[in-house]
């Protein structure tokens, strides 16, 4: 829409005040648009992740800690029956699940921890929506010693129990956040402004690749190790590159860690998955990028990316039966990547993520998290429209533990005949 | 332009509007002006005020839910300014319902209603390469956000970049009424002074006829916003007007 345009054209004109540029930006998305309170702390992140990404020592912990606390290489697994039941292109699976905590989060919480105690910082705070990032966040607070605050929606408390509870058991506190829809977004808007009281003692672990820069950049830069496994695992089992990459997309962080080593392979399609909840009206889901979804560009909680509002700027409410993929904006280097076209990104509603959760137990055995069903059920509709001799990759960020309870309540199993 | 603190104590006051209602908020500005107030701050409600504590977030709330929009908040700017031409009126508000708007034509329109300035929270001085030659194409002030945790080259730009006055958060955290001013509210509006004449005026944490009185000591203006709008919270709306002008009076008056 035109008046669209006009602003972003406004927004990202030259000339920025003082003479040096902003960085972190993908495009025109991203950015720093945060309360001045947090402009020396996000400096001192900035300086500090610089230095750390040019140290040795770094690394080599992070590496190790990788390898043999978090499980890491994961496996590149060739789903043999699902491809055979959907009859066309080959699927394999990136076992993120498999990791120590059950999900992708743990790549960045703990490449974060690792720079907080380089900075001396000893309080952290975190976000979390399904509780993965929570409990990535609460493991790596009790590996290191470190305080751990993390913030919650009521909502998402109530319908991913479990890791309330593994967040707790690991000496974490978990704060409930009741305000907006008590989803993601309201727990970021809490962690951001306890951040912003405690600023001078606390080290903000967020755990999606949003927020303002350096954090887009940082959290993708902690998930390539994805990416960067994949394909050297992809080559020597086909020799060559997948044809598609099918990642889910909530704010984003699996799916840049999975994408980014390939963005330069045009070959390879790169596809996020989006949660297409009940409806497509505006809060029935979580579709950023979704024609005439309510999804234009705008500035949510440091970043400059797609964010799903009102024609006033409000920020919509969304749906997903997915806690992770629940909403309203998404990382800005996705918002570039779908602008220039080398990624798409399509949806998945609550019934078609429920029903590949069924499938994928069923084929293969493996439970992915709701999640991550989204990116299965975008392979099921994707597999049978492509020739047997093409490939695609799956990120399966997370296992679907957590999910049992809502898993119980929308599928009814009892007496059902084995499938 | 009528942002003028000479009239001591220099006192801002906030109101979200839209709660409880637009008219209401219009009476309750007239009211602070009539009192005392030498600028009005009419925050745009927003659904994520992330720099808010609980009081102001939950007027946007209210706010938001009656539906107030940026358009509503220019439409009382105006009758505000029309009623009042004599007084100080700032337009604040989270940046994403301005660019929902359009930079341009909310500067215009703003601009149009009579307001002398803007404040876009979660605008930082490095961003704002756009937004300030709209500000000045306008003949708008552009006001910045300074924070104690600014280190010195921040508040030089920031005081380079605004117009109209300098804001001096008064200390880390959120928006809020606090018993006791912040120690090092006075450090930072020196530090600020260094770079600039414009006035500096203090907000976050007054609430008090005396914090306003302490602030006078060192700042040009005290900025009271939460108190306010929890004032406006506790108040039926056909009492609002009446209750803000004898609050601002107290403040006004120091006592």
């Amino acid at each position: 829409m035109s008046t669209t345009a006009h602003s972003t054209s406004q927004l990202t004109s030259p000339a920025p005040m003082p003479a040096s540029s902003t960085p972190g930006r993908f495009g025109v998305y991203g950015g720093r648009y945060v309360p001045e309170t947090l402009m020396a702390a996000l400096l001192e992140l900035d300086a500090a992740y610089e230095a750390a990404q040019k140290d040795p020592a770094f690394h080599a912990e992070l590496d190790g800690l990788l390898k043999n606390y978090v499980g890491r290489p994961t496996p590149l697994y060739y789903a043999k029956r699902l491809s055979e039941t959907l009859g066309g292109a080959k699927i394999y699976l990136k076992r993120e699940d498999l990791l120590h905590t059950g999900a992708h989060k743990i790549n960045n919480a703990l490449g974060q921890a690792l720079l907080a105690r380089r900075m001396g910082k000893h309080r952290i705070i975190a976000e979390t929506g399904a509780g993965q990032h929570g409990v990535a966040t609460a493991t790596v607070c009790a590996l290191f010693g470190l305080e751990c605050v993390v913030y919650m929606g009521e909502e998402d408390m109530r319908r991913q129990e479990p890791n309330v509870y593994r967040m707790r058991l690991l000496g974490a506190e978990v704060r409930g956040v009741n305000s907006g829809s008590a989803t993601l977004k309201d727990a970021i808007n809490e962690a951001m402004r306890d951040w912003v009281t405690n600023v001078r003692s606390t080290f903000y672990i967020l755990g999606s690749a949003l927020g303002s820069h350096p954090y887009p950049t940082m959290v993708r830069d902690f998930h390539r190790v994805i990416s960067k496994e994949s394909k050297q695992q992809i080559l020597e089992q086909e020799g060559r590159l997948p044809d598609a990459i099918v990642a889910c997309v909530g704010g984003g962080s699996n799916a840049i860690g999975a994408f980014y080593e390939y963005i330069p392979d045009a070959s390879v399609a790169l596809i996020g998955v989006e949660a297409g909840g009940r409806g497509t009206a505006l809060g029935e889901h979580a579709a950023r990028f979704q024609k005439n979804g309510g999804g234009v560009p705008g500035v949510l909680q440091g970043t400059y990316s797609y964010v799903l509002q009102d024609n006033a700027g409000q920020v919509a409410t969304t749906h997903s039966v997915s806690a992770g993929l629940d909403y309203a904006s998404v990382g800005p280097e996705h918002a570039m990547l779908h602008d220039s076209g080398r990624a798409t990104y399509t949806s998945a509603t609550d019934a078609e993520a429920l029903d590949a959760v069924k499938v994928l137990s069923r084929t293969e055995g493996i439970i992915p998290a709701l999640e991550s069903a989204h990116a299965v059920a975008e392979a099921i509709k994707l597999a049978p429209t492509m020739g047997k001799d093409k490939i695609i990759m799956v990120n399966v960020s997370g296992r679907g533990d957590k999910d049992l309870g809502i898993l119980r309540a929308e599928m009814d199993l009892s007496g059902e005949a084995k499938g | 332009m009528p942002i003028d603190f000479s009239n001591k104590p220099g006192l801002v006051i906030y109101f979200t509007a839209g709660d409880p209602d637009l008219s209401t908020t219009r009476d309750m500005a007239i009211a602070a002006i009539d009192s005392g107030a030498d600028v009005i701050e009419l925050g745009v409600p927003f659904s994520d005020p992330l720099a808010d504590g609980p009081v102001i977030q939950r007027a946007s709330e209210r706010a938001v839910a009656k539906g107030t929009r940026l358009s509503d908040v220019l439409g009382i700017c105006k009758e505000i300014r029309d009623a009042r031409p004599q007084a100080g009126i700032i337009l604040f508000s989270y940046l994403n319902p301005v660019v929902r708007f359009g930079m341009e034509a909310f500067a215009k329109a703003a601009k149009e209603a009579g307001a002398d300035g803007v404040l876009l929270t979660d605008l930082i001085v490095e961003e704002a390469g756009g937004y300030l030659p709209l500000m000045q194409k306008y003949d708008l002030a552009p006001v910045f956000l300074a924070a104690p945790t600014s280190p010195d080259s921040r508040l030089k730009a920031i005081a380079e970049a605004s117009q109209g006055f300098v804001y001096a958060i008064s200390r880390v955290g959120i928006t809020g009424a606090q018993t006791e001013l912040a120690n090092d509210a006075q450090g930072l509006v020196e530090r600020i002074k260094r770079f600039t004449k414009l006035p500096v005026a203090l907000g976050f944490g007054v609430s008090t006829p005396q914090h306003v009185r302490a602030v006078a000591e060192f700042a040009d203006a005290a900025v009271v916003g939460s108190a306010i709008v929890a004032l406006v919270e506790k108040t039926p709306a056909a009492d609002a007007a009446k209750a803000v002008g004898d609050f601002v009076r107290s403040l006004k008056s120091g006592s």
